[in-house]
């Protein structure tokens, strides 16, 4: 039979909400199999490809390794919270606009990580790029087109060439 | 096709543009096959042998049965039909019947409430093995007699069982040309096996409606055939199956044949009439494999004085794990695609993939000739350096031409090589750099060709290879059905683009549906880098189609001739006099008032008479093939074994870049990955010597070391447009050739650096530092001298034959 399931409060993307999840659930478990938040994704469940990364409380954490519990009290934000009824975040549709997401699978962790950066760094250089998404593995791109992209939504956000190039099709 | 626009009549095409799926991929709203849950949906669990090779004697399911939760229990009996991607060489079952073959293998699988009871499931099957002696070494499954069973049955009284496939081919004289030649190299090579390891796992789930209907969803980068082999296994018709396809998170050919779990689910839907999902573990992900094939190479290569290529002979051995997969085509593969783009007037080439127990390897991006074109392109490289010549220079005097033939007669259309070598030499800087650059830091060069798609299926018949399905309607908008296999590399985006192109309506009105064999045509699959080339060419014919009856319904209203009509931009236009014009979406109500109901299929099939006149000669027959040159700058530290790539020039000749930002990225992904197996990665197995024989060495991300952002090296693509005659707008491939020149310009660069050669991967640091070793006790260690041409022109820094103490 299924494994009980205990009440847990969680901060998911701003809605504070009581869940019941397995008591041994990570947090990315929880995320996918319980709220239905699948943009969340699962590499290889032992927190070493950084698919999982999620914010919480301000830092990119690895959510198949979290136990749920751990999130409890915590703001949670996961790749469906970085859009706004205004549209996507910048850096999602700078993703979109210098091809920095191929197969997309490593996508959302990345974008947790990225978002994470421009928040405590507004302006970073490559080099700093390249650090903070060195947990982060991309098996498709190389990676060269996700500096881009991070180096393009940082200029946008810092207004140095705003909608620049949001005018393509 | 006739009136195929030109490279300079094109609104949208050659622009950067974005993907159809692309903003659902960075907000998280992409639907991957583990996204997907149906109500009362069961979890799968496979169990797999222990042992590397073992018979099974028997298999106790009822204490699994009996265990609360536990809908369902199957094994090998209940699926007892082999199966194989390649027609001629199904050799694996969904689960074991008989006998297990590597550590890993299949033998029962449950499904049951949930993942936990699943794996007590798992725990409560009894199996009992007995164990046989197992083949790890390819040299010993070689060289077996039969003392102990094969790994598989031979096929015929006194054969090897341990060899899937041998292949002998011999074109010119080869002998003949080594005797001629003012210098012969001798080499040999060895290129450890890699994996893909895309970033998903294998995933699939199986739904049974009860009366006679099988849906399964699978992250496959072939649903066709997937499809096909379902049905054969299962012993349902074709026509009672359903594979969906959703997006595809990475595959790089390890999904490109049907894997244990999709059969698994789909007989345990039928056995508990629940749906049922099975989710590999990363772990599985390793040991289903099917990737890149060690092959033990030996080679040589002749030239004249002058520098050109005389003759080429080539000896190889592939290691090809416990089933055949795509191993016919491998075996092939490793001697069929050398031929170009330099030309060689004898070839002789004598490959053999035998079994070993271990997890079967198949196509890994650049199927089977990435190998050899390691050791061919460091065989190039210590030839220019015997005839005194600069290795670009050598390169460029053997260059095969275009609209030509190759010594193992393929056809040779459109062919970029010379713009790639002349790109990657001038943005590299490498007249300065090659033999100038102190000792310890060097660059390499390296080039190669690959084919775009294969002129032959994988299982013969006369059936278009590619085919969309095309309507539009009133509303302006165009719908697309495309049965092509997005695995991320841009195919969903590409029939967009040319929809949108060909139509006259801007891109984001275009709505591609994909990924459901019940609503899409035939698309045979992404592999073998067909998919922008043949399915291009389909989604032209098809959009042509419409657009002529838009522009006949057009031309009558206006009173003047269809061809006079243009659509683009979201309007109908009339080519004299563009302010005569009307939006699109009225130009689509004329049409359908006119003609009806608007759709249209379009499909491409490949030529049939294009290929070599002998036995094999079919095999690396390609419409159109691409090309590729790199140059590597590394930095080798001679204390610690370690190169630092620093960057990697990428020339790639894709006939036309139909989208620039994605061609660049397929070439960056190429240098990447082509990059961590030169330095990285190694697929790679216990023996008896280091824990139990047969176990993977590394299955994780964490152990088996990709590369991550602080490991790659800088990457520069340059995109060079050759204009195929044959392809949408001229294009070709991007997705596997731009792999093939990192790791030899990568080696060759090394040896630029401090003299050394290496001639096995992967250049680990241990085995770069025992190479230094030898090279200082035999007082090699230096900077090789730059050719006679150069040293007559020195620079500031030439001449810097420094030697490490």
């Amino acid at each position: 039979m299924t494994a009980p399931k205990e009440i847990v409060r969680l901060d998911v993307n701003g809605d504070a909400q009581e869940v019941g999840a397995p008591g041994h659930f990570t947090l990315l478990e929880t995320l996918r199999y319980v709220l239905g938040l699948t943009g969340t994704k699962q590499g290889c469940d032992k927190g070493d490809c950084g698919a999982c990364t999620v914010i919480v409380d301000g830092v990119p954490t690895l959510s198949c390794i979290t136990p749920v519990q751990e999130a409890v009290g915590c703001r949670v934000v996961t790749v469906e919270g970085l859009a706004t009824a205004l549209g996507p975040h910048p850096l999602q549709d700078e993703f979109d606009l210098n091809g920095a997401a191929q197969c997309g699978f490593c996508t959302p962790g990345i974008l947790c990580s990225a978002v994470a950066l421009l928040e405590r760094n507004p302006a970073p250089s490559r080099e700093s790029i390249r650090e903070a998404l060195a947990g982060n593995l991309c098996r498709c791109t190389g990676y060269s087109k996700i500096y881009d992209a991070v180096e393009a939504a940082a200029a946008r956000l810092n207004g140095a060439s705003a909608g620049g190039q949001g005018d393509q099709p | 096709m006739s009136q195929r626009k030109t490279k300079w009549d094109n609104v949208l095409i050659g622009t950067n543009m974005r993907k159809v799926e692309g903003l659902a991929k960075s907000t998280g709203r992409a639907v991957y096959t583990d996204d997907v849950t149906l109500p009362g949906m069961l979890h799968g669990k496979i169990l797999r042998s222990p042992h590397p090779h073992a018979r099974i004697v028997a298999i106790d399911t009822s204490r699994a049965r009996a265990l609360d939760g536990v809908h369902g229990v199957i094994t090998g009996r209940d699926m007892p039909t082999t199966y194989g991607i390649i027609p001629w060489t199904p050799d694996e079952y969904p689960l074991c019947v008989d006998r297990v073959r590597y550590v890993g293998d299949g033998v029962a699988a449950v499904a049951a409430v949930d993942e936990d009871t699943a794996l007590r499931a798992l725990d409560l099957i009894d199996v009992e093995y007995e164990e046989l002696p197992a083949f790890f070494d390819p040299h010993d499954a070689l060289a077996a007699d039969g003392r102990t069973p094969y790994v598989h049955d031979a096929r015929k009284e006194g054969w090897n069982g341990n060899v899937t496939k041998m292949v002998h081919l011999e074109f010119g004289e080869v002998e003949q040309g080594l005797d001629d030649a003012d210098v012969v190299v001798e080499g040999e090579y060895f290129f450890e096996g890699t994996t893909h390891a895309p970033i998903e796992p294998h995933c699939a789930i199986g739904q049974w409606d009860g009366v006679g209907r099988l849906t399964v969803w699978s992250a496959t980068q072939v649903p066709h055939y997937l499809h096909r082999e379902l049905a054969r296994v299962l012993e349902i018709e074709q026509a009672q199956v359903r594979v969906i396809q959703p997006l595809v998170g990475g595959a790089f050919g390890g999904k490109s044949e049907p894997f244990d779990l999709e059969f698994c689910v789909g007989k345990l839907a039928m056995v508990t009439g629940r749906p049922v999902k099975i989710l590999y573990t990363r772990e599985e992900v390793f040991y289903a494999h099917r990737g890149r094939h060690p092959f033990h190479m030996r080679y040589r290569t002749g030239a004249t004085r002058d520098g050109l290529l005389t003759s080429v002979d080539a000896k190889i051995l592939l290691d090809g794990g416990a089933y055949a997969s795509f191993g016919l085509v491998t075996t092939y593969y490793s001697g069929q695609l050398l031929c170009a783009p330099y030309a060689m007037p004898a070839y002789r080439f004598d490959s053999t993939r035998v079994y070993t127990n271990k997890p079967a390897c198949g196509p890994k991006r650049g199927h089977g000739s990435v190998q050899p074109r390691f050791a061919f392109e460091v065989q190039i490289d210590k030839l220019a350096e015997r005839v005194d010549l600069d290795p670009i220079e050598f390169r460029r005097r053997n260059f095969i031409g275009e609209n030509t033939r190759t010594v193992n007669e393929l056809r040779i259309t459109s062919n970029g090589f010379l713009e790639c070598l002349e790109s990657v030499e001038r943005a590299s800087g490498w007249k300065e750099k090659f033999r100038r650059l102190p000792f310890g830091r060097g660059v390499g060069v390296a080039g190669s060709t690959y084919i775009s798609g294969t002129n032959y299926p994988i299982y013969p018949n006369e059936m278009p290879q590619s085919a969309v399905q095309m309507q539009i309607d009133r509303s302006g908008r165009v719908a697309v059905f495309s049965g092509a296999s997005e695995i991320g590399q841009g195919c969903d985006s590409v029939v967009a683009y040319i929809a949108a192109e060909e139509l006259g309506v801007p891109l984001e009105w275009v709505r591609v549906l994909r990924g459901d064999t019940d609503f899409t045509p035939v698309d045979l699959g992404a592999y073998s880098s067909r998919v922008t080339f043949m399915l291009g060419n389909a989604a032209i014919d098809a959009a042509t189609r419409l657009r002529r009856l838009v522009q006949d319904a057009v031309g009558k209203t206006w009173g003047v001739p269809p061809s006079e009509v243009l659509l683009a931009g979201g309007f109908a236009v009339w080519a004299p006099d563009t302010g005569r014009q009307m939006p699109i979406a009225e130009a689509f109500n004329l049409a359908e008032a006119r003609h009806g109901t608007l759709g249209a299929t379009g499909w491409y099939n490949t030529p049939k008479d294009v290929h070599g006149e002998y036995r094999g000669g079919t095999i690396g027959a390609s419409p159109a093939y691409s090309f590729t040159a790199h140059v590597a700058e590394v930095e080798v530290d001679v204390d610690t074994g370690i190169v630092d790539v620093k960057k990697i020039w990428v020339a790639h000749d894709c006939g036309r870049a139909l989208n620039p930002v994605l061609v660049q990225g397929q070439m960056e992904g190429s240098a990447y990955m082509g990059f961590a197996e030169a330095i990285m990665e190694e697929q790679v197995f216990k023996d008896a010597d280091h824990g139990r024989a047969g176990l993977h060495n590394a299955p994780s991300l964490l152990d088996y070391r990709i590369p991550t952002s602080l490991d790659t090296p800088e990457l520069e693509a340059l995109i060079v447009e050759s204009i195929d005659p044959e392809g949408p707008y001229g294009a070709k491939e991007a997705g596997e050739g731009p792999l093939h020149p990192s790791i030899p310009a990568i080696a060759n660069a090394i040896y630029d650096a401090v003299g050394v050669r290496m001639d096995r991967l992967p250049f680990t640091p241990p085995a770069v530092w025992r190479a230094v070793e030898a090279a200082r006790a035999g007082g090699t260690l230096r900077k090789p001298a730059a050719p006679a041409s150069e040293r007559a022109t020195p620079v500031a820094t030439a001449g810097q034959a420094v030697t490490a103490d």
